[in-house]
C-alpha cells in the first residue's frame, strides 16, 4: 500500500539518521520542501551535506538507522536507486564519474528512454531524441562536441559541472539535488550553470544547492537557506541567512548554537 | 581416461598407423611426423605440473575419450547448401572445413590476383611440394609444445593460403571450421598461410560446432609474413560446453611487415590459445587483441610469446576478460627481448573483470629484456565493475541490468574498436552485446550470421 501524505509536499524527511562504516553522520535531520521552492543546504566541511545528497538518490553505502523520508507522499526506502530516478530524482553530483567506453550520446538516449518507459511513453526515435539532444545543449551552452565523447571522459572540471546541468534539462526531474555544483567552476562557468538550473526550474519542481558559499545562491536564488551542522539543520531563514553566513563565517553558528 | 593414457594412445596410434613411410603423402611428410613423434614422445603431454599449461585444463579434457578418425570420411551432404555465412555488407570468400577438412565441394576461390592460392593443405602438399618444403612446419618445430608436435604428427588437412609478391587481396577470406557428425571427436587441422613481400592478407576464421558432442580440437596455424607484407588474422571463437580446444598460432615477421592478430572468445568449453610471434626482420609490427567473454564453467587461456629478435621492431598487446559465473581463465604474456634488438618498443596490457566473486582470472606478465635501449611496459589488473560509475548510470534511470551491460560493453569496446574492418566490426559488436545479454544461444548457427537453411 502506498502512504499518501499530504499532496503538497515533495520532500518530507523526519529525524534522519545516517551512518557510513559505523561513523554516525546525520543526527536528526528534519526538512520540509514544497513543489517549486529552492532550498540551500550550507554548512561546513564534514556536517552531513553530501551524506544527505547520497541517502536521497539510495546510495547503498550509507545506512539509515532511523528517521523518514517522504518524497511525493511515498515512503522513499520504498524505491531503489533507479526507481528513484524514474521517479523524478536528480542528483548532480559533486564528483561525476568518467565511463570510458560509454558515449553520451548512448548514456542520455538509454536514460531518457527507460523514464519515458517507466511513464508508459513510447521511445524517442533517433531523430527526435537528436534533435532534443541539441535544444538541451543549446539551453545550458554545452559545446557540441562534448555530447560525441565518452561520458566525463577528459572533461574539464567545468565541463563535467556544466554536463551534469545538461542531464538534469534532458530529464527534466521533479527534485534536483544540486551537490556543490559550483564547486571548481569560474564565474563564467557559475553563471551558465546557474542560468541552465533556472531555465530548467518551473513552478512546479523543487531543487536543494548544497553549497560552501553564498556565490552561486545570487543566481540561483534560494526560498529557504538551512544551516546542516554536526548532521543536523541547526537554523533556517530566507535567502538573507546566506549573506550572514559569508559574513560571519560558521564559527559564528557555532557559538550561537552553544557547541 | 586421464593424461597419461591419452598420452600412451596417441603413441600407440602413431606407431601402429605412421611408423611407415608409405603411410605418408610423402617422404618429406614422413620425416616431420616422426621428427614431432620423438619430440612428443619425450615432452610428454603436459599437465599442471608444466608451468605454461598448469592452469588450461588439461586433466579436464583428457578425462574423456575421443573418436581418432584415420581416413577421411567426407562429408555426405553439401555443405555449401547446408551452410550459408554472411557477413553483412562484408564481401568474403568462404572457405569450408569439415571436421578439419577442407571440404571438397568448396566453391573455388577465383580471380583474385595472379598466382594466389587458397585450397586445402592436403591438396597443397602434392601439388605445391616445394613450397611445402620451405614453409611448413618451420615454423612450429622451433618450438617445444607438445600440442603442436601432437598436430604435426597426426594433421593432414586444413587451409592453406598462398599470397604472391605484390599483390593485395581486397575481400577478406573466411574460414569455417565446422564440425558435424555424432560422437566426441578428435580433430587435428593444420593452416599454412604465407604472405610475400608487398602483399596483404585478411583472414577471419570462426569455428561453428552442428553436434553437441565434445570434441577435443588440437589446431596449429603457422603464418610467415615477408618484406613489408601485411596479415589480418580474427578469430572467433565459439564452442561448446564441453569440447576442448588448443589452438596454436606461429608467426614470422620479417622485415617492415605488420602482422594484426584478434582472437575474440565468445564461448568456451575448455579454450586455449597459444600465440607465438617471432621478429625476425627491422622494422616489423604486431598488433595482438584478445577477447573473452564466458561465464558458467567455462575456461579460456591464453599463452603469448613475443619475441624480439632484432632492433627497431614494436608490438603492441591488449587483452581483455569478463569472467561470470564460475568461468575461469588466465593470462599469460612472455615478451623476450633479446640481446642486440635496441629500440624495441613492447607495451602489453590485460584488464580482467570478475563479476562474481566465484570467477577466477589468473594473470602473468613475464618480460624478458635484455638489451637496455627499449621501451617496454606491461600492466595487468583484476577487478569488478566500476561501482560508483554503476550508482550514476542508475541515478539517471537505467536499470542494473542495463547500467551494467553498458558497463561491461564499454570495457569490450575497446577491442572493438581496434579492428579495421567496419562490417565486421559493427557484426562483432552485435555478437558482444547478445553475449552479454546472454542471447547468445538463440544463434544456433554460425558466429557470422549464417542462415541455415
Amino acid at each position: 500500500m502506498i502512504l499518501k501524505l499530504k499532496n503538497d509536499n515533495m520532500l518530507v524527511i523526519k529525524n534522519l539518521h545516517a551512518e557510513i562504516n559505523g561513523k554516525k553522520i546525520l543526527k536528526g535531520l528534519n526538512l520540509e520542501v514544497k513543489p517549486g521552492e529552492i532550498h540551500a543546504i550550507m554548512g561546513p566541511n564534514g556536517s552531513g551535506k553530501s551524506t544527505l545528497s547520497a541517502v536521497l538518490a539510495g546510495k547503498e553505502d550509507f545506512i539509515v538507522t532511523e528517521g523518514e523520508i517522504f518524497y511525493q507522499g511515498r515512503n522513499l526506502f520504498d524505491l531503489n536507486v533507479e526507481e528513484r530516478a524514474k521517479e523524478g530524482i536528480f542528483l548532480s553530483f559533486q564528483y561525476p564519474v568518467e565511463i570510458p567506453g560509454v558515449s553520451m550520446i548512448n548514456f542520455m538516449k538509454t536514460a531518457v528512454n527507460e523514464q519515458r518507459k517507466y511513464r508508459s511513453l513510447p521511445p524517442m526515435s533517433s531523430g527526435e531524441f537528436l534533435k532534443y539532444m541539441r535544444e538541451m545543449k543549446d539551453l545550458v551552452e554545452l559545446k557540441s562536441d562534448l555530447a560525441n565523447r565518452s561520458v566525463n571522459e577528459g572533461f574539464s572540471g567545468g565541463e563535467k559541472k556544466r554536463n551534469e546541468i545538461f542531464q538534469m534539462a534532458m530529464l527534466k526531474p521533479k527534485l534536483a539535488i544540486l551537490d556543490e555544483t559550483d564547486s571548481g567552476l569560474d564565474i563564467d562557468a557559475l553563471r551558465i550553470v546557474a542560468n541552465g538550473v533556472n531555465k530548467v526550474k518551473t513552478k512546479e519542481n523543487s531543487v536543494i544547492v548544497i553549497t560552501h558559499y553564498q556565490r552561486l545562491l545570487e543566481y540561483i536564488v534560494p526560498d529557504f537557506v538551512h544551516i546542516l551542522y554536526d548532521g543536523k539543520i541547526v537554523k533556517s531563514a530566507g535567502k538573507e541567512l546566506a549573506f550572514e553566513l559569508e559574513e560571519k563565517g560558521y564559527n559564528w553558528i557555532k557559538d550561537e548554537i552553544g557547541d | 581416461m586421464d593424461i597419461k593414457k591419452t598420452f600412451e594412445k596417441y603413441i600407440d596410434i602413431f606407431e601402429k598407423n605412421f611408423s611407415n613411410v608409405k603411410q605418408h603423402e610423402s617422404s618429406s611428410l614422413y620425416k616431420i611426423r616422426t621428427e614431432a613423434y620423438e619430440k612428443f614422445k619425450k615432452h610428454g603431454m603436459p599437465d599442471h605440473n608444466d608451468e605454461n599449461y598448469k592452469y588450461a585444463g588439461i586433466s579436464e579434457i583428457c578425462s574423456q575419450d575421443y573418436e581418432f578418425s584415420l581416413d577421411s570420411r567426407g562429408a555426405i551432404v553439401d555443405l555449401n547448401e547446408y551452410f550459408q555465412c554472411e557477413i553483412k555488407d562484408l564481401d568474403t570468400h568462404i572457405a569450408l572445413l569439415s571436421n578439419g577438412e577442407y571440404y571438397s565441394n568448396n566453391k573455388p576461390i577465383e580471380n583474385i590476383g595472379e598466382g594466389v592460392i587458397i585450397c586445402g593443405l592436403n591438396m597443397a602438399i602434392n601439388k605445391y611440394p616445394e613450397i611445402i618444403k620451405e614453409y611448413y612446419n618451420q615454423n612450429a618445430r622451433e618450438y617445444d609444445d607438445s600440442f603442436s608436435e601432437l598436430n604435426t604428427m597426426f594433421a593432414k588437412d586444413g587451409l592453406f593460403i598462398y599470397v604472391p609478391e605484390n599483390t593485395k587481396i581486397d575481400k577478406t577470406i573466411q574460414l569455417v571450421n565446422l564440425i558435424h557428425g555424432f560422437g566426441n571427436k578428435n580433430i587435428f587441422k593444420r593452416n599454412l598461410i604465407i604472405v610475400r613481400k608487398n602483399s596483404e592478407l585478411s583472414l577471419v576464421i570462426c569455428d561453428h560446432t552442428l553436434n553437441n558432442s565434445n570434441n577435443f580440437v588440437i589446431d596449429v596455424t603457422e603464418s610467415v609474413v615477408l618484406e613489408n607484407a601485411k596479415f589480418c588474422y580474427h578469430n572467433l571463437q565459439k564452442e561448446p560446453n564441453k569440447t576442448g580446444v588448443i589452438n596454436s598460432h606461429f608467426v614470422k615477421l620479417n622485415k617492415y611487415s605488420k602482422f594484426d592478430s584478434y582472437i575474440l572468445s565468445f564461448h568456451g568449453g575448455i579454450i586455449r590459445n597459444n600465440l607465438f610471434v617471432k621478429m625476425i626482420g627491422e622494422f616489423a609490427e604486431s598488433n595482438l587483441f584478445g577477447l573473452n567473454l564466458t561465464d558458467r564453467e567455462q575456461r579460456i587461456d591464453n599463452y603469448t610469446l613475443i619475441e624480439h629478435d632484432v632492433p627497431n621492431c614494436s608490438s603492441n598487446e591488449l587483452y581483455k576478460g569478463i569472467l561470470d559465473e564460475q568461468a575461469k581463465g588466465s593470462f599469460m604474456g612472455r615478451i623476450i627481448v633479446k640481446p642486440n634488438a635496441q629500440k624495441t618498443l613492447a607495451y602489453q596490457t590485460n584488464r580482467n573483470i570478475c563479476l562474481t566473486p566465484e570467477a577466477k582470472m589468473r594473470t602473468k606478465p613475464q618480460l624478458e629484456i635484455y638489451a637496455d635501449d627499449v621501451k617496454c611496459s606491461h600492466g595487468a589488473t583484476v577487478g569488478q565493475l566500476d561501482e560508483t560509475a554503476l550508482f550514476y548510470l542508475k541515478q539517471r534511470g537505467i536499470n542494473e541490468k542495463e547500467a551494467k551491460l553498458m558497463l561491461m560493453f564499454a570495457f569490450a569496446n575497446d577491442i572493438l574498436l581496434k579492428i579495421n574492418i567496419v562490417p565486421l566490426r559493427e557484426r562483432i559488436a552485435e555478437l558482444i552485446d547478445s553475449r552479454l545479454r546472454g542471447e547468445f544461444s538463440a544463434c544456433e548457427h554460425c558466429l557470422m550470421n549464417c542462415n541455415s537453411r
